[in-house]
């Protein structure tokens, strides 16, 4: 079947499997590597990425159902070479450790972000509940999108 | 892990669901935000030969006034519920419970018909829905049935949609103002209740107690026959014979249902 959609702001018309997951459209037919497949069972959110502005795990999206929508991966925040608020947040506050949650903790962070632009800290961790960090690294995830929202000191 | 091949077809409206619905029988299943039915296809658990996605039906969503009750649409989002100063202006219970759904990604895509049509026993909505005395519509090419929430769900992970049949709305009576209760027992973020209790006007509905959602007649007995909270929590979990699993063994639910009843109860008076 063919999709059509926006991925990172481009145009795009696939021929694709009705099986075919949103992540796997991103990662083999885009060539976008910045969504990650974790738990592979809408746990861990490594794989979040913006449909229409708002986090969804894309392993358990179809490509069919993005079609007509705008998605968004880590690969298009970074306007023009910019690093991205949220982005240079995690940069300077440390906020990752081996960087596997990373991109999808940035996309939940930036849809977060979006609903509620200065989240109390409870509200960042329970604004994060869909994301696990393995390394444990949480503490800098929270200050870092507290930074990212003006709310507190960027360190570097 | 990849679901078993299918065909896709998007409906251009609900009457065309249905007409699919009635053309592909038992070998179609409705989409809507798939967070159900697509981990269970992924697992393998489900392998329908058609999805009839109606995500993108316009009067399938949204949330509205019909005199004493609100009208939502069935492809209405958790997150849409969470938010919506309607629901929780006029259903407080409702929006909390919706709000408690999964996590945030899971709450973007989730939707109230998909999570009552999918009729686990231990997610929010159902219970929500039984606790506010609630009821859904299924239409059919033959028409619109509605069906109370008590009598919808018939087992685990059964409920009384017929073949043919769509469920196309949800109905809640308006209550602004009424005191509620919620309580969900849960060993980590993200996941489904252990046991659940919601409690409105009189009604206790309990999570995980059973096959289906269940009432706790016994507690809203002795409630209406003027009992405190705390005497009629101990009524709670009087005939449920919950399920047995690595989390909790029957006895241990039976006593999660009657100290979450209490709170429940406690937080209304």
């Amino acid at each position: 079947m063919q999709v059509e959609l926006t991925v990172n702001g481009e145009q795009r018309s696939d021929d694709v499997e009705p099986r075919l997951l949103l992540v796997h459209y991103l990662r083999e037919v885009c060539g976008l590597r910045a969504a990650n497949i974790g738990c592979d069972t809408t746990s861990c959110g490594a794989c979040t990425v913006l449909l229409n502005g708002e986090s969804v795990k894309s392993c358990t999206v179809l490509a069919a159902q993005a079609t007509g929508q705008d998605v968004v991966t880590a690969e298009g925040l970074a306007a023009a070479g910019e690093l991205h608020p949220v982005q240079a947040a995690f940069r300077a506050e440390h906020g990752l450790q081996c960087g596997f949650c990373t991109p999808g903790m940035v996309m939940a962070a930036v849809s977060l972000l979006r609903e509620n632009p200065s989240p109390t800290e409870e509200q960042v961790r329970e604004g994060l509940e869909g994301n696990l960090c393995r390394c444990t690294g949480y503490h800098n995830i929270i200050r870092a999108v507290l930074a990212a929202s003006g709310q507190a000191e960027v360190t570097a | 892990m990849i679901p078993a091949p299918f065909d896709y077809v998007a409906a251009e409206s609900a009457a065309h669901a249905i007409e699919l619905l009635s053309q592909h029988g038992d070998d179609a299943k409705v989409l809507a935000g798939g967070h159900s039915l697509l981990p269970m296809m992924k697992l393998r658990l489900a392998a329908p030969e058609v999805l009839i996605d109606i995500a993108r039906v316009a009067d399938l969503a949204g949330i509205s006034v019909d005199g004493d009750e609100l009208v939502i649409g069935a492809t209405t989002r958790h997150a849409d519920l969470a938010s919506s100063e309607l629901v929780r202006a006029d259903a407080p219970l409702l929006a909390h419970a919706a709000s408690l759904v999964g996590d945030p990604q899971i709450r973007h895509r989730g939707t109230i018909g998909g999570s009552l049509a999918h009729a686990d026993p231990a997610a929010d909505l159902p219970m929500a829905l039984v606790a506010l005395g609630g009821s859904v519509e299924l239409t059919s090419a033959g028409g619109t049935r509605l069906v109370a929430a008590d009598d919808f769900f018939a087992g685990f992970f059964e409920t009384a949609l017929e073949p043919g049949e769509l469920l196309t709305a949800v109905r809640v009576p308006r209550r602004p103002g009424v005191a509620w209760g919620y309580q969900k027992f849960v060993r980590r973020a993200n996941d489904w209740a252990i046991v659940g209790a919601a409690a409105i006007d009189g009604r206790i509905a309990l999570a995980n107690m059973g096959s289906v959602p269940v009432r706790a007649r016994a507690a809203e007995q002795a409630l209406a026959d003027g009992a405190s909270a705390a005497d009629a929590a101990r009524l709670a979990a009087d005939g449920t014979s919950p399920g047995e699993d690595i989390h909790a063994d029957r006895a241990f639910r039976q006593h999660l249902a009657r100290v979450l009843t209490r709170r429940a109860l406690e937080h209304i008076s």
